[in-house]
């Protein structure tokens, strides 16, 4: 009886999260869905091509999958009947199909400059990254574990800027961006981002946790601090760096309001500012701005399935407040 | 969660510290001594201070100028009487706070009774939850926007569609005042809290077995547990979580821009919109530092109250 009345709640526990989960992939799935729907359709019996974006009722997968498999089937069965004409029609209707369901990606990277924006996102955020974990750490380290005047002042003056929102500094950026002629450069981009101060505190917090007897060890054996630093101390923060990094990486791939503002050239332009652009400017389908959409949404997604646990210890570490 | 490192106070070191300066060594021996300690902050220090630390103050001061090219000129509190004569700022102070105190609640809420839910299933199903209630998290707010403006396209819409099979006519809603800013409401409150899920699963991993058994002991049903034993044991958790989707919900932004524009009218403006408005369409520098001056301050309050609060009772 009572062990029922269990499944019955683990029933509903089942159901209840599946509906959450689905109307949380709802938007990522639309995504992928309309940028590979039938957006010109057109078989013999018909008048004019028919698109299955934006139609009403809305169509809730790609039509080009069940109609290609609908050409398949015919064009096999005309084939065994020996109907050499109607078989080479529905191979061609496949071709349509299948073209037709990758045409907005073609054109993304062959009329627009997505491409070029791909490469702006990976590249700025690898620099940024990069730059971060090296600059970061080093700062944690000896906020961490070193004795020297002045280091408390240091860190309390770094941490207390985390309160402050973002949105602050913009105004004075936008000035010394545009007196130091960085205006509309990627520098405008990775040089404010690698300023900033939660990854120091990130760090400081794992690398507090590394025995200070390890750090002696390597000194009694001559080691430069340096030395100490990238053989002993890196290593054991490797974890620490993981979820850093990830972080680092999808906040700057993601990042918006700063990008908007200082750049302004289509060729320099990041994912997120293209797509707002290609959004604004009307001229493209809806079938192709979800083709952008997903274009910047893959990176995310892969690297989040990837490196996942770093994701939990990441939030976990940075999130926990005395 | 306790094996975390949370040294947030380093004691040992600072007693250390402490001893050492009682002795006779001066302050400049031990920085000679620790020079390389500076030298591995040096590169965080410089870019600290040029693109965070100067930019704080220089906003600070920008606030009470009137910014011009050749010579800015002091202005006292004329930028701050502007800010709270307007009608756009009080609007979009209005919309912000409205924003922030619905979905704020509702979010973390949420990832509590989310979190519960996937903590009491088996390894894989967990994964598998938070893996589907982080991913939104991790995808641009650009993308999910773009696709929310299709969900509530007055035509094609799924919302409208979704009304129409009982009937009812199809709404416009991010085109008339009385709805727009409760569509990017109820955008915000179906986006789930993906930090505090993953959050509190880490929390409740922490709560010790022992308190689940004495209670069933005493006869505690499984909700009675969660009520008395669960929640008021993530609540330093809450707390953070509440203050960490504050101070985000303030900065509301990519949304606006990318459905509403503010609009219309200043249906939907929020103070990060109207900054950049302000700062970047209209070039009024003095006046769009001294609103996010305001927004500082405003996330400040916030932050002090809730902390207050939430500690209080305890």
């Amino acid at each position: 009886m009572k062990n029922q009345s269990k499944r019955v709640n683990k029933l509903i526990i089942y159901v209840l999260l599946t509906i959450f989960a689905v109307v949380s992939l709802l938007p990522l799935y639309w995504v992928f869905s309309t940028s590979l729907q039938l957006s010109s359709y057109q078989s013999e019996d018909m008048e004019r091509p028919v698109s299955y974006v934006d139609s009403n009722p809305p169509k809730l997968y790609p039509m080009g999958i069940p109609l290609y498999f609908e050409h398949w089937g015919e064009a096999r069965e005309a084939d065994k009947a020996g109907n050499a004409e109607e078989e080479a029609y529905h191979r061609e209707m496949m071709d349509h199909i299948v073209d037709n369901t990758f045409s907005s990606f073609v054109s993304l990277f062959q009329k627009h400059d997505v491409g070029k924006w791909f490469f702006n996102s990976v590249y700025i955020s690898v620099v940024v990254t990069v730059g971060i974990l090296l600059i970061d750490s080093m700062a944690g380290y000896v906020l961490a574990k070193k004795k020297f005047p002045g280091r408390n002042l240091i860190f309390w003056i770094i941490i207390s800027t985390m309160m402050i929102p973002g949105q602050v500094t913009l105004v004075p950026l936008f000035i010394m961006v545009g007196n130091l002629n960085l205006m509309d450069t990627h520098w405008a981009l990775i040089l404010p981002d690698l300023s900033m101060v939660f990854g120091v505190f990130l760090m400081r917090q794992f690398m507090y946790s590394i025995p200070d007897e390890l750090l002696e060890a390597s000194r009694m054996d001559g080691a430069s601090e340096w030395r100490t630093y990238w053989t002993i101390v890196l290593p054991l923060a490797k974890p620490g760096l993981a979820a850093l990094g990830i972080f680092t990486f999808m906040n700057v791939w993601n990042s918006f309001l700063w990008p908007i503002i200082v750049l302004n050239s289509a060729e320099l332009y990041t994912l997120p500012v293209g797509l707002k652009t290609l959004q604004d400017a009307n001229l493209a389908s809806f079938k192709l701005l979800m083709s952008g959409a997903a274009v910047a949404a893959i990176p995310m997604i892969i690297v989040f399935i990837l490196f996942q646990r770093y994701f939990v210890k990441g939030l976990t570490l940075g999130g926990v407040k005395e | 969660m306790t094996q975390v490192p949370m040294g947030a106070v380093p004691k040992k070191g600072e007693e250390k510290l402490k001893i050492r300066k009682r002795s006779n060594q001066s302050i400049w021996k031990q920085m000679k001594k620790n020079y390389a300690a500076y030298l591995f902050l040096l590169p965080k220090l410089v870019l600290f201070t040029l693109f965070v630390a100067i930019p704080v103050l220089w906003a600070f001061v920008l606030s009470f100028q009137e910014y011009k090219i050749f010579g800015s000129e002091f202005a006292g509190l004329q930028n701050y009487i502007t800010v709270f004569q307007s009608a756009a700022f009080m609007a979009a102070l209005k919309n912000t706070l409205l924003f922030t105190i619905v979905t704020v609640p509702f979010g973390v809420i949420t990832a509590l009774i989310g979190a519960s839910m996937i903590f009491a299933l088996g390894k894989v199903s967990q994964s598998f939850f938070r893996s589907a209630f982080y991913l939104p998290t991790v995808t641009s707010m650009v993308i999910i926007a773009m696709v929310w403006r299709w969900m509530y396209n007055y035509d094609f819409g799924l919302f409208n569609y979704i009304l129409g099979w009982f009937g009812v006519d199809p709404i416009n809603w991010l085109g008339q005042s009385s709805t727009a800013l409760w569509a990017l409401i109820i955008m915000q409150c179906l986006i789930p809290f993906g930090v505090g899920i993953i959050m509190y699963l880490a929390s409740m991993g922490s709560i010790s077995n022992a308190l689940y058994e004495a209670a069933k002991i005493d006869g505690a049903g499984s909700l009675k547990q969660w009520w008395h034993i669960t929640v008021p044991l993530l609540k330093p958790t809450t707390l953070y979580l509440v203050l960490l989707s504050t101070i985000g919900s303030f900065q509301v932004f990519t949304q606006i821009i990318m459905m509403t524009g503010g609009g219309p009218g200043n249906a939907t403006e929020t103070l990060v919109h109207l900054i950049y408005k302000t700062g970047f369409r209209d070039f009024e520098f003095g006046l769009a530092a001294a609103q996010s001056v305001v927004l500082f301050v405003i996330i400040l309050i916030f932050s002090v109250i809730q902390f207050r609060v939430l500690r209080h009772d305890e």
